[in-house]
């Protein structure tokens, strides 16, 4: 099985061990990972402000990279749904259509394909889950509180494989953190208070850490506890999973 | 105004109208007193967790709003049909059918009613319809006095306000400032802001209110196809005591609202208040059929751009709509920005949608007011995707030219950078040297981001340039 990993443009620029985490975890559990190098963005900013008709030039590369792969994995659900919902590419739509069917989210692959039942991850320490709404409600990573339907979490089923965990409880438990991509600027008012609403739930549960599957609401939320001049720190759910997130 | 926004009669500062301020502005002004989005926002999901409460009782939940959800495509599919029988029914039983193509032949329809009868004064339940259509207003510029009987409505209505909410007209309003306006405007004693007191006082007033008007109008919840009857939900029986003392009674009703048979109120009635407030039923859901001996019933049906949406392949089911506000109780955005700040009747998600329908560039801020969430979608009983729609009008707004200029740029800029690695790669580490060497060149007032958040510390290297490093070629 060759997988090709795709690191999201901010997870690449401002994030990388997020991604290192990630290569790591998946080489751990004997997958053949490549990155192929001249990768950038899955075009979600412009689509979702309006600008689909604009994300051609991203779509042609992402297939360009990734077409040749049995699987393409990502840290981050949000960038998935999009491609699982909008890569296409008029002069080959079958192709297109056929990847976008391969792209997995990195705990959905880790959980559907590769059945994962155990993971050698130690983290003694309180965990706040942060259900990031496109890998929730979008890939259906998580069962979401409005349905009336059995639960279930696809990293919540991963995280309880760490030994030594705490999942605190959460008021709110799958409420938007407001990151929304360009909403984070174009609404800044609803967008920050939203962060801070969701941290706060957190900070009041005793969370040590705040952790999900997609890195741009993370950075949110840190920009907020930052801010505020708060100890608690954001990891990418890849950093808890691999075992070892707190060293370089 | 608690808002800072402008009475609904000031032109300068128009709520509903092109030239005012958008819905980031306004959420901008709303979340000026944090501790009242607090309570706005804790308010309404306590409502969104009582319709979690109520629905979670019933096992057959998902498959009731699916079943609600065929029947209204159904009718959307043959909709002409169902309205022609629906008002071949309806005239069989004594009722007046109108229909009216806009708010304007609306308005002129319920105006001529009441100058028929020689009525100029009119009493008026909840219906959302008429706020669309302004019909207050009109009504008022014409001379004829308009009072609302609904609780909630009553209250904005004494504060010159338009409602902010579909089910909860005045959930913006505390009870102190209830008091308040009470005291202004029933003469209750200045500083009682008890509600129990308060609603009797109302109530009080307004049965003089019911007792003295000659004329009623109503909305119109579902309007059943087979038997020509409609049925019309309210919690207050405000709308039944209009409707039986009054000698014409005028009940306006969205081309929408049609339902094929009695028995599928078996399935609107169950879904309807659960996901409004969280209980089972409406404490009254009236059923018209006929006038009474003497009264004169009419139904005016309306159009006002619910044809074109129809028209819309990708937002026709925005058309299956019960008004049951169950979107907006769970949208983590209206809850903090208040439902003034999408300056329209219907605000929250399904007024985001149904909005631009109306006047796409009126209301081009609205379907970018989301994060697209999803959670609309979800609560939805009649299950429209709410935030699929969000996404669809946006690139429908962008397409039609209603995007600012500096956006477009950012966009086209942003689209070469990431269709073209080596000015990705460049521009990457570009970012990354200017937070680190010059944070100041970012983190400054200019930058939306860092109002309240600080930017991410950028890493010595990307990703990329680490692989190259340490990985390329190791496999």
């Amino acid at each position: 099985m060759r997988v090709g990993l795709f690191i999201p443009c901010y997870v690449d620029q401002f994030y990388p061990d997020a991604a290192k985490a990630t290569l790591q975890l998946l080489e751990k559990l004997g997958v053949d990972v490549v990155y192929p190098p001249k990768q950038t963005c899955c075009g979600q900013p412009m689509a979702n402000s309006g600008f689909e008709h604009l994300t051609t030039g991203c779509n042609e590369l992402f297939i360009k990279n990734f077409a040749e792969f049995d699987y393409v994995v990502a840290p981050s659900g949000s960038c998935v749904l999009h491609m699982r919902e909008h890569l296409h590419d008029d002069k080959n739509p079958e192709v297109a259509a056929q990847l976008s069917n391969k792209v997995y989210e990195l705990t959905s692959f880790l959980t559907d394909v590769l059945k994962v039942t155990s993971l050698p991850a130690r983290f003694p320490h309180k965990v706040g889950f942060h259900q990031s709404c496109h890998g929730q409600r979008g890939l259906h990573l998580s069962q979401m509180s409005e349905l009336v339907a059995p639960g279930f979490s696809k990293p919540g089923s991963l995280l309880n494989m760490v030994e030594g965990i705490e999942i605190i409880p959460l008021n709110r438990i799958d409420e938007c953190c407001g990151f929304g991509g360009t909403f984070c600027v174009v609404e800044e008012a609803v967008s920050a208070k939203m962060g801070k609403d969701r941290v706060e739930d957190h900070l009041e549960h005793g969370a040590e850490f705040i952790t999900g599957v997609d890195m741009s609401c993370l950075m949110h939320m840190e920009g907020i506890l930052h801010r505020q001049g708060s100890k608690v720190k954001v990891l990418h759910i890849a950093q808890i999973l691999n075992g070892s997130p707190l060293t370089p | 105004m608690a808002q800072g926004i402008k009475d609904h009669d000031d032109k300068t500062h128009p709520l509903q109208g092109a030239g005012g301020l958008d819905h980031a502005a306004l959420s901008d002004i709303f979340n000026q007193d944090e501790n009242r989005v607090d309570w706005h926002d804790e308010t309404l999901w306590w409502i969104r967790q009582k319709r979690d409460k109520a629905v979670n009782q019933l096992p057959e939940w998902e498959s009731l709003r699916e079943t609600a959800s065929q029947i209204k495509n159904n009718v959307l599919s043959d909709l002409s049909n169902y309205l022609l029988q629906f008002e071949a029914n309806a005239t069989k039983n004594g009722i007046t059918i109108h229909w009216a193509a806009d708010a304007k032949e609306h308005n002129e329809i319920v105006l001529s009613l009441l100058l028929s009868k020689q009525v100029m004064q009119m009493v008026k339940s909840k219906s959302m319809l008429t706020e669309e259509c302004h019909l207050n207003e009109f009504l008022a510029e014409n001379g004829i006095d308009v009072i609302d009987s609904d609780l909630g409505e009553r209250i904005v209505q004494l504060a010159k306000e338009p409602p902010s909410h579909i089910v909860l007209p005045c959930i913006h309003k505390k009870k102190e400032e209830i008091g308040e306006l009470f005291h202004q405007y029933l003469g209750t004693p200045a500083g009682n802001a008890d509600p129990q007191f308060l609603t009797e006082t109302a109530r009080q007033h307004l049965r003089e209110t019911f007792l003295t008007r000659k004329a009623t109008l109503t909305g119109v919840n579902f309007a059943v196809a087979a038997t020509g009857e409609f049925v019309v939900c309210t919690n207050e029986g405000n709308a039944d005591m209009g409707a039986h003392l009054a000698d014409i009674h005028i009940a306006s009703m969205g081309i929408e609202k049609i339902i094929p048979e009695r028995k599928h109120l078996g399935v609107f009635l169950r879904l309807l208040t659960r996901s409004a407030t969280g209980q089972p039923i409406t404490t009254y859901s009236s059923h018209f059929s006929k006038p009474r001996a003497g009264q004169e019933m009419h139904i005016i049906i309306v159009d006002n751009g619910r044809t074109v949406q129809l028209g819309r392949e990708d937002f026709r089911n925005s058309l299956k709509c019960i008004r049951c506000g169950a979107c907006m109780n769970t949208c983590p955005v209206y809850r903090r920005s208040g439902g003034h700040s999408y300056h329209n009747a219907i605000s929250g998600p399904i007024g985001s949608i149904l909005a631009p329908n109306l006047d796409m560039e009126k209301y081009a801020d609205l379907p970018f007011a989301s994060t697209l969430c999803g959670s609309c979608s979800n609560v939805c009983p009649v299950k429209i995707d709410i935030h699929q729609q969000l996404y669809k009008w946006r690139q429908v707004i962008v397409k039609n030219g209603y995007a600012t200029t500096a956006k477009k740029a950012s966009m086209h800029l942003m689209s070469f950078t990431l269709s073209t690695p080596s000015v990705y790669h460049v521009g990457g580490k570009a970012g990354r040297w200017v937070l680190k060497h010059a944070p100041f060149a970012v983190n400054n007032k200019f930058n939306p981001w860092y109002k309240h958040r600080d930017m991410p510390e950028p890493p010595k290297e990307s990703f990329g340039e680490w692989y190259a490093k340490n990985k390329n070629g190791k496999q």
